[in-house]
């Protein structure tokens, strides 16, 4: 239904190949594992560092920790820093503590990227390496991608109009050393390499994490089957994760793109018809 | 220091593998329901969920008010204008014919303007002509309007001049052949986002885009043509505004979460109430007001603000629904259960 319209929509598999790259290197993606991320934001600073990220407000949210907030056009690691009433297994309600959660954020680089879909000049586009990046010089400022990505990654730079985000450090991976953000985090929680031995690794974890009585640990976005065909960057939370801020059921908006234009077809005629039926009616 | 290189995995930290977090969340405590950040209270029976500060999820879009609402009435406008036009031709009505183009003209160039002003320069509009990407509604909609503008400028000018009435008419039915879709794409385009409030309703979207166009392009045919000749165009418009308010409440109705965003907002709700008050003072102008120039003119002029105010109220639930995370989240928390 949707390919005969639009190839290579929601075709599944290695997106590279599917964008008409032939031969391309294994599909490269990140793992953030959030169960020893220690907050410690290192991953913002090497990412704005490397990429000369400008400033993105000296802020005091007041919240918590995080004085970040969110992704955006200057945020393209985002640690989110959570502060929960817990009771311990097995204990009562008397013994309730606190725990912490900390996540780093980041561009999920979709295998159905609907900011790439939308964008009119071409000027996202889909890497050898299965990810998702911005020519700036091409990017026209129509702002499209924002609304488009289902998880409030990509946004306009203010002042320069532009969107921008994550590239997952193209210039980098070109040369065969590891992003910024994965190269300096302290503790291994963001880790990168191929997505499949990514996916591999996650899945242990988790089951070394279940087998330990960490029962919450679940993975994010690790499955090719989910709305946007799996995330090139995927997460094990420890909470659902909209706590995380990362909506729960994320869908390609772009799914629905050949049923909205039929019923554009079919309002267009509608409106024809409705026309003619008026000046056919009236008569002189 | 660990590091992926082209030989593998080197250095990998030992605290990789740490078991943290054993003794804890195992029961949550059920908490205090996130997502209201300004003490507003709840409604009843609104379903509970969990957000991060009550922060959105989505970014927001950043189309402004008034271009992009704007934009989406004038080329509704315009592209229903161009049938009228057509139609007018055809049947012998040069006065509501002139009224239709002239009026189709001018809302194409303004949304030109309107668009042009949102990205910040003219050039950035051919920059839209570099791609032909199916995949998205604004790269199909500035083929469309490319091809659209110039046919509705050379239909005004052999009607306004007299000149050229063999490319008059055929740039007035190629316009008419283009006009429903400049007049509907706007409806995929908004749709084609995470904006709960707008991608949920995108069944219904065109359909009210179609009828306010036509509810709009009916209302300037009764205000600047020759009454004698604006018969088509008060049966259009009072049916056209009639059926536009049906569809919105319809298309609320089908969004089910997303759909309270057009209460939530109170900008939202003010557009609407304004838009359904404006339409049905226009369809009893309008049908009441037949003899009478002034009253015509006047439901003409109320169902063209009624349509450009209905724009905006979706516009406005659309960003309201993209900054409370509830919009998003509910959708689709509740999606996952019942899966």
């Amino acid at each position: 239904m949707a390919s005969d319209l639009m190839p290579g929509l929601l075709e599944s598999g290695d997106p590279a190949r599917s964008s008409g790259y032939s031969g391309p290197p294994p599909r490269m993606g990140f793992f953030t594992d959030t169960s020893v991320c220690i907050g410690c934001k290192a991953c913002e600073v090497a990412c704005k560092e490397w990429n000369h990220v400008p400033e993105d407000g000296l802020n005091f949210t007041g919240m918590s920790y995080d004085n970040t907030g969110g992704l955006g056009a200057d945020t393209w690691r985002h640690v989110a820093f959570i502060e929960q009433r817990v009771v311990p297994a097995g204990g009562s309600a008397a013994r309730a503590g606190v725990r912490w959660l900390m996540s780093s954020d980041v561009c999920k680089h979709c295998t159905h990227a609907a900011c790439l879909d939308v964008c009119p000049t071409g000027s996202l586009f889909r890497t050898e390496f299965g990810t998702v990046v911005v020519q700036e010089d091409i990017c026209n400022g129509c702002g499209y991608c924002i609304p488009a990505c289902p998880y409030g990654v990509i946004d306009q730079r203010k002042g320069d109009g532009r969107a921008w985000k994550c590239t997952l450090c193209y210039d980098r991976l070109s040369v065969g050393v590891e992003p910024a953000c994965a190269k300096t985090c302290p503790t291994d929680s963001i880790q990168f390499g191929p997505l499949d031995e990514l996916r591999e690794r996650a899945q242990r974890r988790v089951t070394q994490l279940h087998e330990a009585g960490v029962t919450d640990a679940r993975l994010y976005g690790e499955d090719p089957s989910d709305g946007v065909g799996g995330g090139g960057a995927f997460f094990l939370l420890l909470d659902e994760p909209e706590v995380y801020g990362l909506p729960p059921d994320p869908v390609v908006t772009t799914r629905d793109l050949p049923a909205m234009y039929r019923a554009v077809a079919a309002a267009a005629a509608a409106l024809a018809s409705a026309v003619a039926l008026a000046f056919l009616g009236a008569g002189r | 220091m660990s590091g992926v290189t082209r030989q593998g995995v080197q250095g990998v930290r030992p605290g990789r593998e740490a078991v943290s977090g054993v003794q804890m969340g195992a029961k949550k405590r059920p908490e205090r329901r996130a997502g209201r950040r300004d003490g507003e209270q709840p409604v009843v029976g609104e379903a509970t969920f969990q957000s991060y500060y009550g922060k959105p999820i989505i970014n927001k879009p950043v189309w402004e008010s008034p271009d992009i609402p704007g934009y989406l009435f004038l080329g509704g406008t315009a592209g229903a204008s161009s049938v009228v036009a057509a139609l007018a031709q055809v049947t012998g009505r040069p006065s509501l014919g002139r009224a239709a183009k002239v009026t189709s003209t001018v809302t194409a160039a303004l949304s030109g303007f309107a668009l042009v002003h949102d990205l910040g320069r003219p050039g950035r509009f051919l920059n839209m002509l570099r791609a032909f990407k199916p995949t998205s509604p604004m790269s199909m909609g500035s083929w469309l309007l490319g091809a659209y503008a110039p046919l509705s400028a050379a239909a005004s000018f052999s009607a306004l001049t007299g000149r050229l009435p063999r490319v008059g008419s055929a740039a007035t039915a190629g316009a008419a052949a283009l006009g429903p879709g400049v007049a509907t794409y706007t409806a995929a385009l908004i749709s084609n986002t995470a904006v709960p409030a707008w991608h949920e309703g995108y069944r219904y979207m065109p359909f009210v885009f179609a009828a306010s166009a036509c509810s709009s392009a009916a209302g300037m045919g009764l205000v600047a043509a020759r009454p004698a000749e604006t018969g088509p165009v008060r049966v259009l418009g009072i049916g056209a505004a009639a059926l536009e308010g049906l569809l919105m409440r319809r298309m609320r109705r089908s969004m089910g979460v997303a759909g309270e965003a057009f209460q939530e907002s109170h900008e939202a709700h003010r557009f609407e109430i304004g838009a359904a008050a404006l339409s049905v003072a226009g369809i009893a102008l309008a049908a009441l007001g037949r003899r009478s120039r002034v009253a015509s003119a006047a439901g003409g002029a109320s169902m063209v603000a009624g349509s450009a105010l209905e724009r905006f109220a979706i516009f406005e639930a659309g960003m309201a629904s993209a900054e409370n995370p509830r919009y998003t989240v509910v959708p689709q928390r509740t999606r996952l259960e019942q899966r």
